[in-house]
């Protein structure tokens, strides 16, 4: 927990330092933007950086105008896109994006058409966002309309909706490209994207989107959570799940639209996956997500943008996903809830564990047949080896940690003994296996010779409450000492000769 | 005729259709699998990571040899669904999100890739979304005296491929894509099949690319398949159909993409996009005219049945009137009254069931006939017997069974009546205190 609350206060500190360098920005950018030249910004698709030769300063204090501009623009998208996204990965509907993205074409190519047809600037921004909403809107509708009224899973209807709508774009695109107005070039930046020729106008529509997701977001937290987390369940408590969803995917129409033109098609999707993916890893709680992949996408969109106007020729657009790809690997690897490591290690752990309880048994077996009351007897290495097909290195090993919990004592003859807690322990587990074998015998009617095994398998994950059944279930066996095993043991002796146990 | 102004040409229209029906229908072939296995979205990210591919083995080999970009796009391609497979394994990540951090990550470092050697490629962007299948013509081959466009060669070869591929790995694809568990019981190997699958979906791809663009790729994987799924039940039949399906929508794409722009006044328009739009228009027709789960046909169905439940509770309305006074008729305009319907429904149901005999009416007066009264006998027997049983064996309120058995009497036959009988110790009363009429036909 506390953990979580450090990476917590980590991604909400990297999302905060963005969004102080962005409110420091806005003051200072929005103003002068009439008094600055706007002409002569580098308006190129693949966004070249200012210069060859690189003024690290100058770049990280953000002292040239169209760098603060872009990373101000960036920051919040990544931000707001971050807080969107995470909704939608735990709706399981992660590629939704995909599809309305994709879907978002025509209505810009058909709105462009209609505006130049009736005459006025085809290029309008808000014309072309008004088309690209209402495409998007559409495209959504569609996805409903298939997953509603066909046997189509949900992937076909996004791939469906995605191929056919963004067909359908290109067509028309191909019309745009001979309409009088000469030159559509503008709208091909939807696609790839023009983030190093974001104006400032445009960056405060996408603050400005950001801020009413998050708005949203904060409002209807609760709401949210329980659509994402059990939709039917939130039915049942009659919630407005139509609109809590229809909700969901405006805030995904909105940032998706504006996250268009700054950093193109393929890339906006890359925001609104990748962050929340990445937050998955460190937290289980559906505020951290979305707390994170918002500090994830935001510090991701701030690095992306500085390394590209840091260095030449490197699209802001791709840098930012590329940063972005690299927090979703250093998260799936060091993640401290779900992270590849934090897992492998866990598992480990438990595995050792395993091998220690299996050792203590061994030693309490073999004693246990040598003669009652020997229980602390010294027992040879190469005898336990004989007892589960273990590895000497695993069993040289599994001694060591069971040493180093000082549950045995290493001899310097070269043999093993119980400690007093050892023992103890030994005796505790014993039970246990063995209760669990006469469950199987009496209840489940396996055979004797084969319950070994099996309890092998349950006997480390025996919940106290579960042996108090057992015990109950089984009546008589309520001494602490373990019952007499119900199978001969294998005791490891030089001749390999198995010991009868004594009937119960 | 529509298309008689158009001044198609076969030397270039038949190749460009062609074209496009030889990339649609290898890629549909194999998106019938992707659509069964809910991994159409699959088919969009590895289409999207040939840019990289290409990029890559450019920037590799330093050549444009069209036999290493052909590799590098393919080993990509193959590499999405890897990292797809394993950040979800491993990383326990939701698929669909692990597509997307896979071929957006992909992507981008393919944008890198351009960007830095953009000097030396020219690699259009624009190219990447709708190909050039105008330009196939253009580029020819000559292969033993017979003249081909170089891409309509590639795009035979690899439909050839996997058209063979389908053929002989049918059972194995069926199995694996329905069950994949119950594939691995019986021997199949699951996994293989699926990498098989996917680099065959690379290799389609990636041969499609150039000559039709991205996007044709992933609406022909996807569109024709789903299509295809809404006509039939039978998988060898819904393959055959996405076949043909794929081609109607690359020579309709085509034509529309010559014609339907020039009644807008423009020219014409670019092929696969249109070509996407085509697929999706027969996907619009299939979705409300599919013989059996077409939208048109459930709706038909379910007001057929309405109408029969209608016709029948016209019937038993006319039972129950004569039950006392064998005389006894309703006129039209009862029959609305206490059915709560239109005149014209209550119409219809009386032309319906006087046709068949079960109902005469004279001077707007009707009466059941006497195969009309054995037909409402039953109804109105499986009524009574119902609310009989649910009071009697369910233990439910007498005020509440009306609806309820009102609902089942339609869906009770004989052997059902028979046995509600038995269940209730063949009373002769329901809870009402009405009688039970005995079944039609039987001795009184």
């Amino acid at each position: 927990m506390r953990r979580f609350r450090c990476v917590a206060m980590l991604a909400l500190a990297l999302g905060a330092v963005s969004a102080c360098a962005s409110t420091q920005l806005l003051a200072t950018t929005l103003l002068p933007t009439t008094l600055l030249p706007t002409g002569d910004l580098p308006s190129n698709l693949r966004g070249e950086g200012p210069a060859e030769t690189i003024d690290w300063l100058r770049v990280l204090t953000l002292r040239d105008y169209n760098t603060r501009i872009v990373v101000l623009g960036t920051t919040l998208l990544g931000l707001g896109a971050g807080v969107v996204g995470s909704f939608t990965l735990l709706r399981k509907r992660a590629l939704l994006g995909d599809a309305l993205s994709h879907a978002t074409l025509p209505g810009i190519a058909l709105a462009f058409l209609i505006a130049n047809a009736l005459g006025s600037d085809g290029k309008h921004l808000p014309v072309l966002l008004l088309g690209a909403a209402v495409s998007g809107v559409v495209g959504v509708g569609a996805i409903l309309a298939i997953r509603r009224l066909t046997k189509l899973k949900e992937d076909a209807a996004l791939g469906i909706v995605l191929s056919v709508f963004f067909g359908a774009g290109v067509a028309l695109l191909g019309l745009v490209q001979q309409s009088a107005s000469g030159n559509a070039a503008g709208l091909e930046s939807f696609i790839y994207g023009k983030t190093a020729s974001l104006l400032a106008s445009d960056a405060l529509m996408i603050g400005v989107a950001a801020l009413l997701c998050l708005a949203v977001a904060t409002a209807l937290s609760k709401e949210l959570r329980l659509l994402c987390f059990d939709a039917t369940y939130a039915a049942a408590l009659g919630y407005p799940i139509g609109l809590l969803d229809a909700t969901l995917m405006g805030m995904v129409v909105i940032i998706t639209i504006l996250g268009l033109q700054a950093v193109g098609l393929v890339l906006m999707i890359a925001l609104l996956v990748i962050p929340a993916a990445a937050a998955r890893f460190w937290t289980e709680s559906t505020n951290g997500v979305t707390l994170i992949a918002g500090g994830l996408g935001a510090a991701s969109s701030l690095m992306g943008s500085l390394l590209s106007a840091a260095l030449p020729r490197l699209p802001s657009g791709a840098m930012i996903v590329l940063v972005s790809t690299a927090l979703f690997v250093l998260s799936a690897t060091v993640g401290t809830r779900r992270g590849v490591l934090r897992r492998w290690g866990r598992r480990r752990r438990f595995e050792r564990a395993i091998h220690v309880e299996h050792l203590l048994r061994a030693v309490y077996e073999i004693a246990e047949v040598a003669g009652a009351g020997a229980e602390r007897l010294a027992v040879p290495i190469d005898r336990l080896l004989r007892v589960r097909s273990w590895s000497s290195e695993r069993l040289r090993a599994t001694i060591a940690h069971a040493q180093r919990e000082s549950l045995v004592q290493r001899l310097t003859q070269g043999g093993v003994r119980l400690t007093e807690r050892g023992s103890l322990e030994a005796e505790r587990l014993t039970r246990q296996h063995r209760l669990w074998e006469l469950y199987l015998i009496t209840h489940a009617d396996i055979a004797p010779a084969r319950v070994d095994r099996r309890a092998d398998a349950i006997e480390h994950v025996l919940e106290p409450e579960t042996i108090a059944r057992l015990e109950r279930l089984l009546e008589s066996r309520t001494t602490e000492a373990p019952p007499a095993s119900p199978h001969a043991l294998a005791t490891g002796t030089s001749h390999g000769s198995k010991t009868p146990g004594a009937a119960p | 005729m529509i298309l008689g102004n158009l001044n198609l040409s076969w030397a270039i229209d038949g190749w460009i259709i062609a074209v496009g029906v030889l990339a649609a229908v290898a890629a549909a072939l194999l998106g019938n699998f992707l659509v069964l296995r809910r991994m159409s979205m699959l088919g969009d990210a590895i289409s999207h990571a040939v840019l990289p591919g290409l990029a890559a083995a450019f920037l590799i080999t330093g050549s444009r040899h069209s036999v290493p970009m052909f590799v590098g796009a393919v080993i990509v391609g193959i590499l999405t669904a890897l990292l797809t497979e394993w950040i979800h394994h491993y990383g326990q990540v939701d698929e669909g999100a692990s597509m997307g951090v896979v071929f957006t990550s992909l992507f981008a470092v393919g944008l890198v890739l351009i960007v830095r050697a953009v000097d030396h490629v020219d690699l259009d962007p624009g190219c990447v979304l709708h190909g050039a299948i105008e330009m196939s013509p253009l580029d020819t081959w000559t292969i033993a005296g017979f003249t081909a466009p170089r891409v309509a060669v590639v795009l035979s070869a690899v439909l050839l491929t996997n058209l063979t591929f389908v053929i002989v790995f049918f059972k194995e694809l069926r199995i694996s894509s329905f069950d994949p568990s119950l594939a691995t019981t019986v021997g199949v190997n699951a996994v293989a099949m699926h990498y098989a699958l996917m680099t065959l979906v690379a290799v389609t791809a990636v041969a499609s690319f150039e000559a039709v663009g991205n996007i044709l790729v992933v609406a022909m994987l996807i569109v024709p398949p789903a299509t295809a799924y809404l006509l039939t039940d039978r998988l060898s039949v819904m393959v055959l159909l996405s076949a043909v399906i794929a081609t109607i929508s690359a020579v309709v794409g085509h034509l529309g993409a010559i014609a339907i722009p020039v009644w807008l006044g423009y020219s014409s328009t670019h092929t696969a996009g249109m070509m996407a739009v085509a697929s999706g228009g027969l996907l619009v027709l299939a979705i409300l005219f599919a013989p059996r789960q077409g939208v048109i046909a459930k709706w038909l169905r379910q007001r057929l049945i309405a109408m029969e439940v209608f016709q029948e509770d016209v019937l038993g309305l006319l039972y129950r009137a004569a039950e006392h006074d064998h005389t006894a008729t309703l006129s039209t305009d009862q029959l609305i009254q206490r059915l709560q319907s239109s005149r014209w429904t209550v119409g219809m149901a009386l032309r319906t069931q006087r046709q068949r005999g079960l109902i005469e009416s004279i001077n707007e007066c009707h009466s059941l006939t006497a195969h009309g009264v054995e037909a409402a006998q039953g109804l109105v027997r499986a009524h009574r017997l119902w609310e009989h049983y649910l009071v009697d064996r369910a233990g439910m309120d007498a005020a509440a069974i009306h609806l309820q058995a009102e609902r089942f009497e339609h869906v009770t036959d004989r052997a059902l009546r028979d046995r509600l009988d038995e269940e209730t110790s063949a009373t002769a009363h329901d809870p009402h205190g009405k009688a039970i009429p005995d079944e039609s036909g039987s001795a009184d």
